[in-house]
């Protein structure tokens, strides 16, 4: 009658199976089909240069090696001063962020904000988060000159977007009650904010700072690489020279560095909320 | 409760005498640090470059108009190589990233003493080092090109799957596991039907947030040699060519928006 005639074969055509992520099957097909084309068409246009790959394979070796005895006295002044000038940048950058972006969170907040301050405070956020930070790098070496001034501020431009976004985000989710509380006191508008909105995103405010600090650092270990001052520069100065195990002790500083903040960062947040 | 004494009179205080002077303390001393580290950004800085920013910028500006947009056409093949890069370093990250997943998630890991430590630690140097300092070794290791540009994004990406993944991983509701391992199913089976299910829709959103943040990365691999429109930007930009570069400058605005749009479009459609 069916053509399902074997006991084993019904057993399997009966048996459960977990529902698929996609339902629509034309869909989930369709999507594996032109993924597959896609990876055929993507595959087939690198240039893969294996002579250059074979002979790379001796200089990764060494940079393993490098990374398994690293050099850190080799350019120890260097290191020291590319390292010092990343955290310099790093302090000055995020507090200088900070300042300018709870105003603009503000401005970007719908429940605080008129509509045109909040349509110029969301294109300023729009535009600092389009761009890398190294292309704002560029743009900034250029005009204010090599140095860890452009690099300052090209984090503080980054951190505008980045906390302003956020915070702004968080300002819009508050408790209305408290809010309308305060202006039942007949509260001016400083004092709304004061009273009303800051104590409610104080806590978030400190943990996107915090968080901020540490995307900072690491953002300083880049830009260097176009003059923007910081360790970005050391490393890539050791790069050039094919000093691996220099290169290798800054990546583990870095690493090490980005551990330790991390770890006290998450720490302090808990603290606080 | 605090109170001082003013005049005869209690007055209530908000904290203890010795609490506010230890506040006091915290905020003299992160002024003084951030005063201190200007000074030395300060000393550092040409400030003769600095006055003529505006100068410069205005001078930077009219050198960038109008864009040259006929270069238009030599930056089709760099822009698919660029979204060869983001979209094959993520699949990569994907397929690393996902055991390390497991090796690292306090209910999945096989050891806590020995590989958990491990993995975690692979985790957190693959995040802590941005994609451009992956693709700079890269390109000093085995080469400039579009090779280098995918394993720099691979390399900075599985750190990134991993941790989110893991951390979607430990939150899992547990009475899913336990009621699959009541039906007496080995680990496998527990992990195949009680744990993958419930982070599959994390996943795919990782994924595809990762694969926007991979495009938008792989647009400047090319500064330091690791192909992609990044490649034209630094060509241009070493050329003194800024009508060329803020043609670049907006292609890749336009790649990123794209992207942007497109993967608030899949993750609104999973989630």
């Amino acid at each position: 009658m069916s053509t399902v005639s074997t006991p084993a074969a019904m057993e399997r055509a009966r048996r459960w199976r977990p529902p698929p992520l996609i339902a629509n099957p034309l869909l989930r097909w369709g999507i594996l089909l032109a993924g597959a084309a896609y990876l055929y068409l993507a595959l087939n246009g690198i240039p893969v240069n294996w002579a250059r790959l074979s002979e790379g394979l001796e200089r990764g070796g060494r940079f393993v090696a490098g990374f398994l005895n690293p050099n850190f006295t080799g350019r120890l002044d260097e290191l020291v001063d590319g390292f010092a000038e990343s955290v310099v940048m790093t302090v000055v950058a995020t507090v200088l962020g900070i300042l300018v972006s709870v105003p603009v969170a503000l401005g970007a907040a719908r429940n605080l904000a008129p509509r045109p301050v909040y349509y110029v405070c969301r294109g300023l956020i729009a535009l600092s988060r389009t761009f890398q930070e190294i292309i704002i790098a560029i743009l900034f070496v250029a005009m204010f000159g090599f140095g860890p001034f452009a690099g300052v501020l090209t984090l503080t431009f980054s951190t505008i977007g980045f906390l302003s976004k956020l915070l702004a985000e968080d300002i819009e989710d508050i408790d209305r009650g408290q809010m309308e509380a305060i202006r039942a006191t007949g509260g001016s508008w400083l004092q709304l904010l004061n009273y009303g909105v800051q104590p409610q995103v104080m806590p978030r405010l400190i943990g996107l700072s915090l968080y901020r600090l540490d995307i900072n650092f690491r953002e300083s270990a880049v830009i260097g690489i176009v003059g923007a001052g910081g360790i970005g520069a050391t490393l890539n100065t050791a790069f050039d020279r094919y000093e691996y195990d220099v290169a290798a002790a800054i990546l583990l500083v870095i690493i090490l560095v980005v551990m330790a903040a991390e770890y006290s960062s998450s720490a302090i947040r808990r603290w606080v909320q | 409760m605090p109170v001082a004494t003013v005049a005869g009179t209690k007055v209530w205080q908000r904290r203890a005498r010795g609490t506010q002077f230890a506040i006091w303390l915290g905020w003299l001393a992160a002024t003084l640090v951030v005063v201190l580290s200007w000074n030395v950004i300060s000393e550092r800085t040409m400030w003769m470059f600095v006055e003529d920013a505006h100068v410069q910028a205005a001078d930077l500006l009219g050198r960038m108009v109008p864009p040259r947009w006929s270069y238009m056409d030599r930056l089709w093949q760099p822009l698919w190589d660029t979204l060869n890069i983001a979209t094959l370093g993520t699949l990569i990250a994907i397929v690393f990233g996902v055991p390390l997943a497991f090796l690292a998630a306090r209910n999945t890991t096989p050891s806590r003493l020995l590989v958990r430590p491990v993995a975690l630690f692979v985790i957190v140097a693959s995040r802590s080092i941005n994609s451009l300092i992956w693709a700079l070794l890269l390109v000093s290791i085995i080469g400039p090109g579009v090779l280098a540009g995918i394993l720099a994004i691979a390399f900075r990406s599985v750190g990134f799957i991993g941790k989110l993944l893991y951390e979607a991983l430990e939150e899992i509701d547990d009475s899913a596991v336990e009621a699959i391992q009541a039906t007496g199913a080995s680990r496998p089976q527990v992990i195949g039907y009680a744990m993958v299910p419930q982070v599959m829709p994390a996943f795919a959103g990782i994924s595809v947030f990762r694969w926007d943040i991979n495009i938008r990365e792989s647009t400047v691999l090319g500064l330091v040699g690791a192909g992609g429109i990044g490649l034209q930007l630094e060509a241009s930009i070493s050329q003194l060519a800024w009508r060329e570069a803020s043609v670049i400058f907006l292609v890749i605005l336009v790649a990123v928006l794209a992207s942007e749009w497109l993967s608030a479009r899949i993750r609104h459609a999973i989630i």
